[in-house]
């Protein structure tokens, strides 16, 4: 028979498996190490973290690795990892206000208490290739942090703590009061216990778009923004920084810090809210694991957008929102149909042929 | 179970599986921790009490990719347990690549034994067939279904379904389907026909052919769907009436294969693939049923000696 049906037998399998191994370390250069991933591809990692729903690192730089730089499937990696990790309790809420922040911006006032703090970002820098780095040296880069932390002895350290930007407008009543997080019954949901139901409680809501893929959400939010919606975003507060992880202890049951994690937080204040009472700003809130802006904004924007009570457009439609952002479900959706279909293929042949014999049929009798 | 430690339940390391001792040990028996599998086999249950109907459940990542068969593998693993004998198919092959991959995952969680044939086996997942020979009161069948909600080829919405279903108001679905008898003479809907199972639920039966809908209609054993992605669970319960939609003057009909028969095994009652010889043109078929076309061959060749 001429024709080689997809039925690839386990050896056909095993083989595939190694080959790609051997596309991704079969060159001539040195081995990555995911010490080297974690440090200095970071942002690569914190997008897996983030999308992969699991704050670990070190995990997050293998499964970077393991994937070979893709990112969809490195947060696949690792959030099938996390399924089977047991839920040893809940930790107790984190309060942002505890940020130790390593960048914090607002859009909305030119100054605010505790100053605007730039950071490590790339936002200003011009996006020129920068063809040395083609041969960094240790060296180079040692000198250029000498030269950079000279003064900072004399320079007063930062603030442990900043006030929230948002939280000055809310004690002025120019902001709608928070809406509540829970379901019906105004408990929080887990989204990993229980399958979405539409309305979903804005816990799951949040969380949902927490580990939603940044791509994809940037495309919704972007599409709000730009016309199909009607969320202005003006950023109120964007922080990057590490709060600390608090977790009760199982013995003396006394709160404790046990680590800390960086995280991204976005506040979006946008047009005055149509809801009952005096006028005001309506407030969307985004925060994600590790330093990633466009998600925390774009997630600010989306759980501002779905808050319509009439959705207009497809990022003000909850269910719609909610339902697409997931990276792992749609990467693993979108790639299915490289599965045979051979089946359900003939079936519709079947229908196709039946119909096409139907027509000529129909056309014989009327000529 | 506490992952990352051995247990009782795990059976004896075999041979080659010597050399991955820290992938082996770091996960429970069937891969789910206890927990999940108590609450899929909780959620089956309220599924097989109301037949046809969807079932939400908090469904785990595995390790295939969401669209793989990642609802089929959960009920799978929360089921199995050492006695049981395990056949996995896709498109009716066994040796197909999707069928390979979960068997060769669920071997190695589990080292239950695997079989090609249906008959022998007490736990079959497939994708996309029945297989033509009958099941029987011992056997369980998992279904891996990509989307499990049948409205939603009329309604995206999960909200508006959700209430269509409660109401039982099918009625866009059957104008639907008059619809399409009006424009083409013909019903356009090839596999994943719709049904109404127990006379109250309208139910997608998973991307089957319409060739096997029929075998769904008060069967021995206990057919269980479920989608992994979109987060549900369903049943047909053994000897529950399934009946597809159809019209009093349109009755349903299933793929046509008259006067065609299967090259290798001579079978003509039993659903063809379509195989097109690259040179001559020529279009040949085989069973999509493998292990039914090898149980046949093997008959041949013994009646011809």
């Amino acid at each position: 028979m001429g024709y080689v049906a997809v039925k690839g037998g386990a050896a056909a399998i095993e083989n595939a498996e190694q080959f790609s191994m051997i596309r991704r370390a079969g060159g001539a250069s040195e081995l990555l190490k995911p010490d080297q991933i974690r440090e200095q591809l970071h942002f690569a990692v914190d997008r897996v973290m983030s999308e992969g729903s699991l704050y670990a690192p070190e995990l997050a730089a293998l499964a970077f690795k393991q994937s070979a730089g893709d990112t969809l499937e490195a947060a696949f990696i690792l959030r099938s990892y996390r399924t089977t990790l047991p839920r040893l309790g809940y930790g107790a809420p984190m309060n942002t206000d505890d940020m130790r922040p390593i960048r914090r911006i607002s859009a909305a006032f030119k100054d605010i208490p505790g100053g605007q703090l730039l950071g490590p970002t790339p936002d200003y820098t011009l996006r020129l290739l920068d063809f040395d780095l083609q041969d960094e040296s240790p060296d180079h880069t040692r000198r250029m942090m000498a030269r950079l932390f000279k003064d900072t002895e004399s320079i007063d350290p930062l603030p442990e703590r900043f006030p929230k930007v948002v939280d000055m407008l809310r004690r002025e009543g120019l902001l709608v009061p928070r809406p509540s997080a829970g379901g019906n019954d105004d408990r929080l949901v887990d989204i990993t216990r229980q399958a979405l139901t539409f309305p979903a409680p804005r816990s799951a809501q949040l969380q949902t778009l927490a580990r939603g893929e940044t791509g994809g959400m940037l495309a919704l939010a972007y599409s709000n923004m730009r016309g199909y919606g009607s969320v202005h975003p003006v950023i109120g507060e964007l922080r990057v920084g590490y709060l600390p992880l608090r977790y009760p202890n199982p013995v003396t049951g006394e709160v404790e810090t046990v680590g800390d994690m960086l995280v991204t937080e976005a506040e979006v204040i946008s047009r005055i809210g149509e809801t009952d009472g005096p006028a005001r700003f309506s407030l969307g809130y985004g925060l994600c694991f590790g330093h990633n802006e466009t998600k925390a904004i774009a997630m600010a924007v989306l759980d501002r957008a779905v808050a319509t009570g009439e959705p207009a457009t497809p990022s003000e439609d909850q269910e719609f929102v909610l339902t697409h952002v997931d990276g792992i479900e749609s990467m693993g959706f979108c790639n299915h149909y490289k599965l045979p279909h051979y089946v359900t293929f003939q079936s519709e042949l079947d229908r196709l042929r039946n119909i096409q014999a139907g027509q000529s049929k129909r056309e014989e009798i009327r000529s | 179970m506490t992952p990352g430690l051995p247990s009782e339940a795990t059976p004896p390391v075999a041979d080659w599986r010597d050399a991955m001792p820290s992938n082996r040990h770091r996960y429970s028996y069937a891969f789910l921790d206890e927990g999940a599998k108590r609450e899929i086999r909780r959620k089956m249950l309220k599924a097989v009490a109301i037949p046809g109907c969807q079932v939400g459940f908090g469904s785990r990542e595995m390790p295939i990719a969401r669209g793989w068969g990642t609802g089929g593998l959960q009920l799978t693993l929360a089921l199995i347990g050492p006695d049981d004998v395990l056949k996995v198919i896709d498109q009716g092959a066994d040796d197909s690549v999707n069928a390979v991959n979960i068997k060769k995952f669920v071997q190695r969680v589990t080292d239950v034994p695997l079989t090609t044939d249906t008959a022998a086996a007490t736990l079959i997942q497939t994708r996309h067939r029945i297989p033509e020979s009958p099941l029987g009161p011992h056997q369980l069948l998992v279904f891996q279904v990509p989307i499990p909600e049948p409205l939603r080829l009329v309604e995206p919405s999960e909200r508006k379904t959700r209430r269509m279903h409660a109401e039982a108001d099918y009625s866009r679905m059957w104008l639907y389907l008059y619809e399409d008898i009006v424009k083409f003479n013909e019903i356009t809907v090839g596999a994943r026909y719709p049904v109404i199972v127990n006379r109250r639920y309208l139910m997608d039966p998973s991307p089957i052919p319409r060739w096997d809908v029929p075998k769904l209609n008060r069967g021995e054993a206990l057919f269980l769907f479920c989608a992994g992605r979109e987060k549900r669970i369903y049943a047909v319960p053994p000897h529950t009436e399934v009946t597809p939609l159809s019209f009093e003057d349109f009755a349903f009909r299933v793929e046509d294969f008259h006067g065609r028969r299967c090259e290798r095994c001579g079978a003509g009652h039993s659903f063809l693939d379509e195989v097109v010889d690259d040179e001559s043109g020529r279009r040949t078929y085989s069973c999509s049923d493998t292990a039914f076309c090898d149980q046949r061959s093997r008959q041949n060749r013994q009646g011809s000696r």
